[in-house]
């Protein structure tokens, strides 16, 4: 009947069927999702592969939990798609949803475990709703605790554990039924920094020894850097930036991104930053951005080497993201001499680092 | 007090427990489903359907408007086609459990309302179907106040029983008013006054303990 059958891939259709290749286990193509008269989602598409943790960074409303619910279908897109393990599923009715929505395990901002339930009969219900027999239920419940370390309390109620540690009965429910993805929605934005760290290395291990695949959403960066690979900034329902999280810290390319990373990357100390004067002056501020290889090297030295003069560290550090060196460094250097700037600037560039020039100080800083 | 009237007054008091228990089983029973449903129906619900939700609002408010003791007299039809007559204690259950089941339901519907939306999304997202949410979340969830109102619903109930005496069901109001007050036995009145306080008191006392032990919000 169709005599298109053997047409070329350069099709426009947006949506091509059966084309994703299997380690993706998401892949959105082009997903739309209004209310009202604002954009949730205005053309949002990636993929997740297999085995990684993809992070969506954004302000509130920039559309994160709008997304993360288009994967499991509690949302429904306006137009687009979804394919999950290589299967569309934004069109699929409610009832053919339900066995898709047992391969997906999710981690809410504010736990949402049943109060009326035990720790255990929480962590069991995901099966119980499976039709799994009761001995299955509670033995999965009791290796699932002690993965996340809560063994003692499974005959308690949620309502006598702490933040963490009901998060931490999240996280086994949502492993119950061997899910073949997790989503992880703001799941540590309502626990206190020492928390968030073990609950974020809770889920770094759950990746690393389970391969499980994981989605998080989060509104922070320090989530992201701690346990991210790959990292989507989106804002106003589009995607404005995505990349290798350690490549995105050192070179963010959007403003929404930098101000996102502006509570964990070196700044320009206020002080400072308020006498900066664009004419000439005492001193010049420079801001090296380095990272990767060329962070490595000794390139402080080198520079004080290859270009005889003073210049003075004034602010500014080397961060490991994932595993690669992430520096920012703010130097001074005496604006008396135009061609020592220009020395200065063209040594550090020629080592891959990016230097801007951010004024004129008129004292010493 | 004479042991005629002491044998009246316990005859009265198994007539007011009979009463206030089968129509209270009976609003139970229907009532929960009714206010499962008119959660269930609402904006936002789990099987939103607002005729539905509409009409079963105007139901239960048409019954809840019409009071008690005209509701007696304007179901006796109802009553003789289920029960076989219309008058006594049998007879007044049919009223009785009417009247409650609407009230119940309403008292049911607010509990179920304030289940907190995100553990419904949470048994969604589990893969759960309407019967699990229901099961496993709004009916667990709600139960403390689901019995604290059946409690509520139980002590109007004994209360509104004693107006069943105006279709000869008997009942300790029925006795109050018959003998402690048309013939001035007030050794009559002043035993009724303490049971139904002794009544009350036991059915909330029940209640509240029931309440204590399954609510585990913390």
């Amino acid at each position: 009947m169709n005599q298109h059958v053997t047409a070329p891939a350069e099709t426009t259709d947006p949506v091509p069927v059966g084309a994703v290749p299997a380690e993706d286990v998401v892949r959105l193509v082009d997903l739309k999702r209004r209310f009202g008269a604002t954009a949730a989602l205005d053309g949002v598409s990636l993929t997740v592969r297999k085995g990684e943790i993809l992070g969506i960074i954004g302000r509130s409303g920039a559309g994160k939990s709008t997304l993360i619910r288009c994967l499991n279908g509690l949302e429904r897109p306006d137009s687009g798609a979804v394919f999950i393990e290589g299967r569309e599923i934004s069109r699929l009715s409610e009832r053919d949803l339900q066995p898709l929505r047992r391969r997906i395990g999710m981690v809410f901002q504010h736990f949402n475990l049943l109060s009326a339930k035990t720790v255990e009969e929480n962590v069991a219900l995901p099966l119980k709703i499976e039709g799994r027999p009761r001995a299955e239920r509670l033995a999965r419940a009791a290796e699932l605790l002690q993965l996340v370390g809560l063994s003692e309390k499974a005959e308690a109620y949620p309502a006598s554990l702490s933040g963490g540690q009901k998060q931490r009965v999240g996280i086994a429910r949502a492993l119950a039924a061997r899910p073949a993805l997790l989503l992880s929605d703001e799941a540590t934005s309502a626990l206190d920094p020492e928390t968030t760290r073990s609950i974020l290395a809770l889920l770094k291990d759950i990746n690393s020894r389970l391969g499980l695949t994981i989605l998080l959403i989060t509104h922070e960066m320090e989530v992201i850097r701690s346990i991210a690979d790959r990292v989507t900034v989106i804002d106003a329902g589009r995607i404005v930036e995505e990349g290798a999280v350690w490549q995105v810290f050192a070179n963010p390319k959007s403003e929404i991104t930098r101000s996102l990373l502006g509570g964990i990357r070196p700044q320009l100390p206020p002080e400072i930053a308020s006498r900066l004067a664009a004419g000439e002056g005492v001193e010049t501020i420079l801001r090296i951005d380095v990272a990767g290889e060329a962070a490595r090297g000794a390139l402080l030295s080198d520079l004080a080497a290859a270009v005889p003069g003073p210049f003075r560290l004034v602010h500014g550090g080397v961060d490991h993201v994932q595993q690669q060196p992430v520096g920012t460094l703010f130097v001074a250097v005496p604006g008396a001499d135009a061609g020592h700037l220009a020395r200065v600037t063209a040594f550090l560039k020629d080592r891959d680092a990016r230097v801007e020039v951010l004024g004129h100080v008129a004292g010493s800083v | 007090m004479s042991p005629v009237l002491f044998e009246l007054l316990i005859r009265s008091i198994w007539e007011t427990i009979l009463m206030t228990g089968a129509s209270g089983l009976i609003s139970l029973v229907f009532g929960l489903p009714l206010g499962l449903a008119l959660v269930a129906t609402d904006r936002g619900g789990i099987a939103e359907n607002l005729w539905v939700n509409r009409i079963l609002g105007a139901i239960v408010n048409g019954f809840r408007s019409v009071p008690f003791i005209i509701l007696l007299v304007a179901l006796i039809p109802v009553t003789r086609l289920i029960v076989g007559t219309s008058i006594g204690t049998g007879a007044a259950i049919v009223p009785l459990a009417i009247a409650a089941t609407p009230y119940y339901a309403r008292i049911a519907e607010v509990s179920l309302r304030e289940v907190d939306h995100g553990l419904i999304e949470a048994a969604r997202a589990m893969g759960g179907n309407r019967w699990t949410i229901i099961r496993e979340v709004l009916v667990p969830e709600a139960l403390p106040g689901i019995v604290a109102g059946f409690t509520v619903t139980l002590v109007t109930l004994v209360g509104a029983s004693a107006m069943a005496g105006a279709i000869g069901a008997g009942g300790l109001g029925d006795l109050a008013i018959r003998y402690g007050y048309q013939r001035f036995e007030t050794s009559v009145m002043v035993a009724v006054v303490i049971v139904l306080i002794v009544l009350v008191c036991g059915i909330q006392w029940i209640g509240d303990r029931l309440v204590a032990r399954l609510d585990h919000r913390g």
